[in-house]
């Protein structure tokens, strides 16, 4: 009964979107606020039902109910109750559904909080939401239904993919999809305006705590799944230029230029047509992602299953939502007129350098991961476009934006001085050279580039607390004057600086880990001993074990350092009962921001058995980095809010820019 | 500077970036894509030794030998022909015989054997290399594997 409930609500959800796609956008056409009016109350009923299905979805899961087909082949009644609830997503039905929860939870919440935006553009943001939840409801109900039945109901199920019987399974897609949908509201607020004509610095406004939000959700969702896939996958590797991975991290991009460009829009009415299109293409990035992802022309881990209706099907989304928008921003782009004038060197003249590169860098990851499937397409002929590709061409290109990262905020509006900036700055460049030379010299050798690499990621760092510094006037002003100044500044302020800090941060951690880390393959027998990375690590020999759902062979390792005994940790291969598949559980052991990674291998002949050890320097930096970002973002996020009254003014009717087409 | 200068300025500052990533995307290609091959192809076209390439196909019955360490041999068959591989390293947890696989890596000069430094097995029992499939199956030698192969 709760299954028909939640199928039925989802079905009723495609019938309030079908409203909500219409009559408030007929209604902002012809100034009706009744019709508009309708949009907000439609929309969270709309946000309600799609909870009610994911709801009863989840129920489903948690009783293992293996009456429904998409549980039957994705749960089992053995597993851990938070892999049954998170199972919910562990499969192609279940993730679009949650992908529709949260575009709709998107929708609530601009109805919740969109209470200061003009009354068309609120109607048409909802409504164009509404289209999109229209396309994805379609999407479900037609192709990928997690409500159809079995009958007769299978007595066990088939488990879930052990590799996703993990609790980053709980957290990672949730986060990334926050991310990844929550650019959606930033697409729609570009329709709307493009639909109504009419854009301005409060549009920016608007745009930017949304942008906000959905870039530090996905900051979170990337570094997560990239956490996950290092200590799961028992590779050792926390970045693979995957496709699957390009697919978020293209969004990710996209989505930083549009936060830097939409500031510029806000405080300086510049870069108008510039700051649509980039919102439009970011959510299409978004699009883009869902359907390299989940239409199996990829194959990962990700592509839970393989259907080519699916993939026909999200690439007519694709096309109509990035091809009607493209259309749109073509016809009405040219009627906005660009303001503020900047010289090449000033704040602005900045953040187009770091839109210029971040756009140009995503087009690269864009390229690689695309062609090798046009050219399959078209030629049939297959190649593989791997790390070496990514790390050359982003690589290269990322240098020039972080050696910039420090100066952007130094530069005044409109006119900078690039000397004043550089006078204000040279005591952290100098600081983040010593800093590298001084690693350099802990690490004992190693590539002499790698002072510049790790001198790049403290300059981000430096830089970052430079920018506090010198706002709050320190050196200049007494102590105790600058830090009250310091503490006075506003919370935006703070998260720049945490967000830039924390992109050093990250930078470092992938200098270090890539420079110095070592992997030594070892055969060992029981008690034999090994040396990496300062500590000593003795094989105790191996165990069986069982768990709920699996059976293992575990090894234990006790790692020393000059003698003393320091840590022990178990490594294990599993086998998941249900599916008969193994995995690697690697024995994982972190000392300060440094990782030793022990994976095991394949038994000898005589009786030892293949071990894999990493000693990973500052592996832990790179996430760290990417959580201080995220923390930065939510306090620039947090003093938004208090800025949302603000706008009000702009009620009253703004000086148009341009006049409705017709 | 006029205004048109500065807009100027801009787009030129713009214009040589963006060539210049284009001509970096242009010389990263060159150097960087493996093209996909099976062993029949191999009987077709010449691989200079040292092209890093990717070698897919089936896990040839009783090819796997353990040696020296963690040093492995098998043999990559496509029904049509064979290429002997050797990798050093821990292969992935779904290696089997008779199972799909993609290796990547380069031909020895001195030896002529196949070295990879990459051997990618399949996710889970349905999953088969995706070019793996496609390629067995235009030549007739698809099976299903899954369960069967499991065993």
């Amino acid at each position: 009964m709760i299954i028909e409930i939640g199928h039925y609500a989802l079905v009723l959800s495609l019938a309030t979107a079908l409203i909500v796609s219409t009559v408030p956008a007929i209604g902002a056409w012809r100034r009706d606020s009744a019709m508009m009016g309708l949009a907000p109350v439609a929309s969270l009923t709309m946000f309600v039902l799609v909870l009610i299905a994911f709801g009863a979805l989840t129920w489903a899961y948690v009783v293992s109910d293996f009456s429904l087909r998409n549980v039957w082949e994705n749960s089992h009644s053995l597993m851990p109750v938070v892999y049954k609830v998170s199972g919910v997503w562990g499969n192609h039905e279940g993730s679009m559904l949650l992908w529709l929860l949260i575009l709709t939870f998107f929708s609530a919440l601009v109805a919740l909080f969109g209470r200061n935006l003009p009354d068309t553009l609120r109607a048409n943001v909802l409504a164009v939401q509404a289209w999109i939840s229209t396309a994805f409801m379609l999407f479900i109900l037609l192709t990928s239904n997690p409500f159809l039945r079995l009958n007769p109901a299978p007595a066990e199920g088939q488990d879930l993919n052990p590799v996703l019987q993990d609790p980053g399974l709980a957290i990672h897609p949730p986060l990334l999809y926050l991310g990844y949908v929550g650019f959606s509201v930033c697409f729609s607020f570009a329709v709307a305006a493009l639909m109504d004509g009419r854009i301005d610095a409060a549009w920016a406004r608007w745009v930017r705590p949304w942008t906000l939000a959905a870039w530090t959700f996905l900051t979170a969702g990337i570094a997560m799944g990239s956490y996950w896939a290092y200590y799961e996958l028992g590779w050792g590797g926390w970045w693979f230029w995957d496709p699957v991975e390009n697919a978020s991290f293209m969004p990710w991009l996209a989505g930083t230029a549009l936060l830097h460009s939409a500031l510029v829009m806000e405080k300086r009415e510049a870069l108008k047509i510039w700051t649509v299109l980039l919102a439009i293409m970011t959510f299409s990035l978004s699009l883009l992602g869902t359907f390299l992802v989940r239409s199996g022309v990829l194959t990962s881990v990700h592509a839970f299953a393989t259907d080519p209706t699916r993939g026909i099907f999200i690439l007519c989304i694709l096309m109509l939502f990035i091809g009607g928008a493209f259309a749109l921003f073509a016809w009405r782009a040219p009627m906005l007129k660009s303001g503020g004038l900047f010289a090449p060197v000033s704040r602005e003249g900045a953040l187009v350098l770091n839109n210029l590169i971040l756009t140009v860098a995503t087009a690269t990851v864009l390229i690689g991961t695309l062609y090798p499937l046009v050219l399959e397409t078209l030629t049939g002929e297959k190649i593989s476009v791997g790390a070496p590709f990514f790390n050359l061409t982003f690589g290269l290109l990322m240098i020039p934006l972080l050696v910039a990262v420090p100066f952007g905020p130094m530069l005044a509006w409109k006119r900078g001085d690039a000397l004043g900036a550089l006078q204000r700055l040279y005591v952290a460049a100098g600081l983040a050279l010593v800093a590298g030379l001084a690693l350099y010299y802990v690490e004992n050798g190693g590539p002499v580039m790698a002072v510049f690499g790790m001198a790049l990621g403290f300059w981000g760092m430096f830089g970052a607390l430079a920018d506090l510094w010198n706002r709050a006037n320190f050196g200049k002003l007494p102590f105790n004057i600058a830090w009250r100044r310091l503490v006075g500044l506003p919370r935006s302020a703070f998260g720049t600086a945490l967000a830039h800090f924390g992109l050093g941060v990250t930078v470092l951690g992938i200098v270090v880990v890539t420079t110095f880390e070592t992997e030594t393959v070892l055969e060992m027998q029981l008690g034999s001993s090994a040396d990496v990375g300062g500590y000593t690590i003795v094989f105790d020999g191996m165990r069986d074990a069982v768990g709920p759902n699996y059976t293992e062979e575990r090894g234990h390792f006790t790692v020393s350092q000059g003698g003393v005994a320091v840590a022990d940790t178990w490594s294990s291969k599993r086998i998941y009962t249900a599916r008969q598949m193994p995995t690697t559980e690697a024995g994982i052991l972190t000392f300060g921001f440094s990782q030793l990674y022990i994976s095991l291998g394949d038994p000898m002949s005589d009786g030892g058995i293949v071990v894999r050890v990493w000693w990973k320097p500052f592996i832990l930096c790179i996430w760290g980095g990417a959580l201080v970002m995220m923390i930065g973002g939510f306090v620039s996020l947090s003093d938004r809010r208090l800025r949302v009254g603000a706008p009000r003014r702009k009620a009253k009717p703004v000086p148009a820019a341009m006049e409705p087409a017709e | 500077m006029t205004r048109k200068q500065k807009r100027l300025t801009i787009i030129a500052g713009g214009m040589s970036f963006i060539i210049a990533a284009v001509l970096l995307v242009m010389f990263a290609f060159s150097q960087s894509v493996a093209y996909f091959f099976m062993p029949a192809d191999l009987a077709t076209t010449e691989v200079s030794p040292g092209t890093r390439i990717r070698l897919g196909g089936l896990v040839a019955e009783g090819s796997v030998k353990r040696g020296e360490g963690s040093t492995v041999t098998f043999a990559v068959t496509d029904g049509s022909g064979t290429v002997p591989v050797s990798y050093t390293g821990i292969l992935p947890d779904l290696f089997r015989e008779g199972q799909g696989v993609v290796t990547e890596g380069a031909f020895d000069a001195v030896t002529h054997s196949f070295v990879a430094d990459t051997v990618l097995a399949k996710h889970d029992e349905n999953y088969m290399p995706k070019e793996v499939a496609d390629r067995l199956k235009e030549q007739g030698v698809w099976k299903e594997e899954g369960e069967a192969a499991t065993q």
